[in-house]
């Protein structure tokens, strides 16, 4: 691994996820894809692109557009020594399979007093910005992470992709890997061969000394450009990217909070209700006396996500709207 | 009637129906003493499904169960001592305490799970059958499902993908008559879940689910089929419960008269198993209850270790949420 780290590649997003697919397949003899036109059409992003010719249709299979089913076979086919790779197409179909997340594959195990080992790995598409509307844009994360028995992580860059995703499969658990449609073009350097990314460990991605952003997935990105342009104001922003957001990484919040002492969340999602609470609620239990200012949050208005790019726009999230909510934050 | 079943066969079915039979009157009574928590949803009545079916299985064949889980359990293998510690609470349960009625389970006997959600099973039923194909054996999954569950979009979407996958599954319909307390011709427009099978694909069977034999016969010839990789059979028991969805009583209810409860009565899957032994000379009456007095001491065995087992301790509880 150390050898592949000194020639790093560029390679887009879409292209990691589906280099993390391959090295799952290598490495586990027990492992397959099942999910709607993931074989043939190789995904409907296309990161599965090549993988039914190399690993053959017994490894990769397309199914009927039938997501509870789907998300059951993963659940059956895991308790009875496979190690499944679920393809959810979007976030949004949740909908038609949360029982099966829910009630099965989160629970089998605890109801069974532990006894059932289901190493699921559950990649699904989530994210506004490609005027999808309202049933295929959202960020549900918040549903998922209320449920103990999973793991939830939220890759943002390539190299996060691709070792999230192998960790994800290695993990003995069942771990939801939320994906983002805007990023699939974003480049970054990707190292060849198998690397993995300690499940429950967040990135500082920027270091700073009087301002802490924590941003999901996509917004990642953003609060990166909101960094730059808040130099201006004389601060010095620390970026933390969670990578997983259950189990959720606290003590690095806290650790950063204790240094900058002002801390803005920022997500894709709903604001409502998002994970975002959690988050600013778990640092004023423990950092409250670090605290200068009260915990930031921005994240999308509450209505459904819409359609018109115009509307889409101003719903999402940006580098802009960040830093407004950083000034009013910081009184600037 | 296809070829002789053995003695040893007729008499491995009639015992497992005494046993859930057993369990079952004990975990009822157990219940309505206020001895057992949460909800119990009694297999009394139906012993004939499980048994029929399970005497073909080997541990390494799966079944997924329902919310009236304990008679799969029973006939797959399940003891007494730790079935009642899990209903009990205890932490010498299958299940640590943590699953009880609804979620009893044990993987090593090819048992993944009673379920509490209807229609919940079919689903895993086609995971576990997918498993046995990807690693090619020859076993098969068996999902036990309620004529309730039938109309769930889960068992629509699990019998299409099993059918298309040409798994080796079995979707066994415990067709009791109700959907918790309403009745099947309020709750969908066809009298035989069966009907359903050739919209899939695979074939449908209907048998007489209070007939043990019959049970046996129709679901060998699935078992086999799936067995030999020509996919999933649809087998639709028609059966009875003779208590409430959850609960006891049974009688006295709103829902269905207590002369429609004694005709299903008078067709006791032990009573006619029973009967076909003492006529065939396999097992007298003596010897009949001889077997209900053994089953009933081991019964009494399995209450009496679950109520000395110690209850779960407070540590244990967020132990098992990962793995």
């Amino acid at each position: 691994m150390a050898e592949a780290l000194e020639k790093p590649r560029t390679l887009p997003y879409v292209s990691a996820i589906n280099e993390a697919v391959r090295e799952v397949l290598n490495e586990y003899d027990n492992s397959f894809v099942v999910g709607e036109d993931v074989a043939g059409a190789g995904g409907v992003y296309g990161y599965y692109h090549g993988l039914l010719d190399e690993f053959g249709p017994e490894r990769m299979y397309d199914t009927p557009i039938s997501e509870e089913g789907i998300i059951g076979l993963g659940v059956g086919a895991a308790a009875t020594g496979c190690r499944p790779i679920v393809d959810l197409m979007f976030m949004d179909f949740m909908g038609e399979c949360m029982d099966e997340i829910a009630n099965q594959l989160a629970k089998m195990r605890y109801m069974f007093g532990g006894r059932a080992t289901l190493p699921v790995t559950m990649l699904t598409m989530g994210g506004a910005g490609a005027s999808l509307a309202a049933q295929h844009s959202q960020s549900l994360e918040a549903w998922i992470c209320h449920l103990p028995g999973l793991k939830v992580v939220m890759p943002t860059t390539p190299y996060d992709a691709k070792g999230l995703i192998i960790s994800a499969a290695r993990d003995d658990n069942p771990v939801i890997v939320c994906l983002n449609k805007m990023s699939l073009a974003i480049q970054g350097e990707v190292p060849e061969g198998s690397y993995s990314i300690p499940l429950g460990e967040a990135n500082v991605v920027r270091q700073g000394s009087n301002f802490t952003i924590v941003a999901l997935g996509r917004m990642l990105h953003e609060a990166l450009k909101a960094a730059e342009q808040l130099k201006e104001f004389g601060i010095d922003t620390e970026v933390i990217d969670p990578r997983t957001l259950q189990p959720f990484d606290t003590a690095t919040v806290v650790n950063s909070v204790r240094k900058t002492h002002r801390l803005l969340i920022v997500h894709e999602a709903v604001r409502f209700g998002g994970f975002g609470g959690e988050i600013a609620a778990q640092i004023q239990e423990q950092a409250f006396d670090y605290l200068d200012a009260p915990v930031g949050r921005v994240g999308a208005p509450f209505s459904p996500v819409p359609f018109s790019p115009a509307l889409e726009a101003i719903y999402v999230p940006s580098a802009d709207s960040i830093v407004a909510e950083a000034r009013k934050l910081l009184g600037l | 009637m296809s070829k002789q079943i053995s003695d040893e066969v007729l008499l491995d079915i009639h015992r497992r129906m005494v046993r859930i039979r057993i369990f079952e009157e004990t975990a009822g009574k157990l219940a309505e003493d206020g001895k057992i928590p949460g909800a119990l949803h009694l297999y009394v009545g139906e012993e004939a499904v499980a048994c029929g079916v399970m005497v073909h299985l080997s541990n390494k064949d799966w079944i997924t169960s329902t919310h009236r889980g304990h008679g799969h359990l029973i006939a797959k293998g399940g003891e007494f001592d730790r079935m009642f510690a899990e209903l009990f609470g205890r932490s010498t349960g299958y299940c640590k305490g943590k699953g009880g009625s609804m979620h009893v389970s044990n993987l090593d006997l090819g048992m993944l799970g009673a379920n509490g959600i209807v229609g919940g099973g079919p689903p895993i039923a086609v995971g576990a059958g997918f498993s046995n194909k990807f690693r090619k054996t020859k076993n098969v999954s068996i999902s036990f499902f309620g004529d309730g569950a039938s109309n769930e979009g889960a068992f629509h979407e699990a019998a299409n993908m099993a059918a298309l996958y040409k798994l080796p599954v079995i979707f066994v319909c415990e067709n009791n008559g109700y959907g918790e307390y309403t009745p099947q011709a309020n709750h969908q427009a066809i009298v035989d879940v069966a009907d359903r099978a050739s919209g899939y694909g695979m074939p449908g069977v209907i048998v007489d689910g209070m007939d043990a034999v019959a049970v046996y016969e129709a679901a060998g010839e699935a078992i086999e089929r799936a067995r030999n990789g020509e996919g999933p059979t649809l087998l639709e028991c028609k059966t009875y419960r003779y208590y409430d969805h959850v609960g006891v009583r049974g009688m006295g209810m709103t829902y269905r008269t207590d002369e429609e409860v004694e005709y299903w009565k008078g067709r006791d899957p032990i009573d006619m198993m029973e009967a076909r032994l003492a006529e065939q000379g396999i097992l007298s009456k003596k010897d009949a209850e001889a077997i209900h007095e053994e089953v009933t001491k081991q019964v009494q065995a399995g209450v009496e270790f679950a109520e000395s087992s110690p209850m779960p301790t407070p540590e244990s509880l967020l132990e098992d949420v990962y793995a």
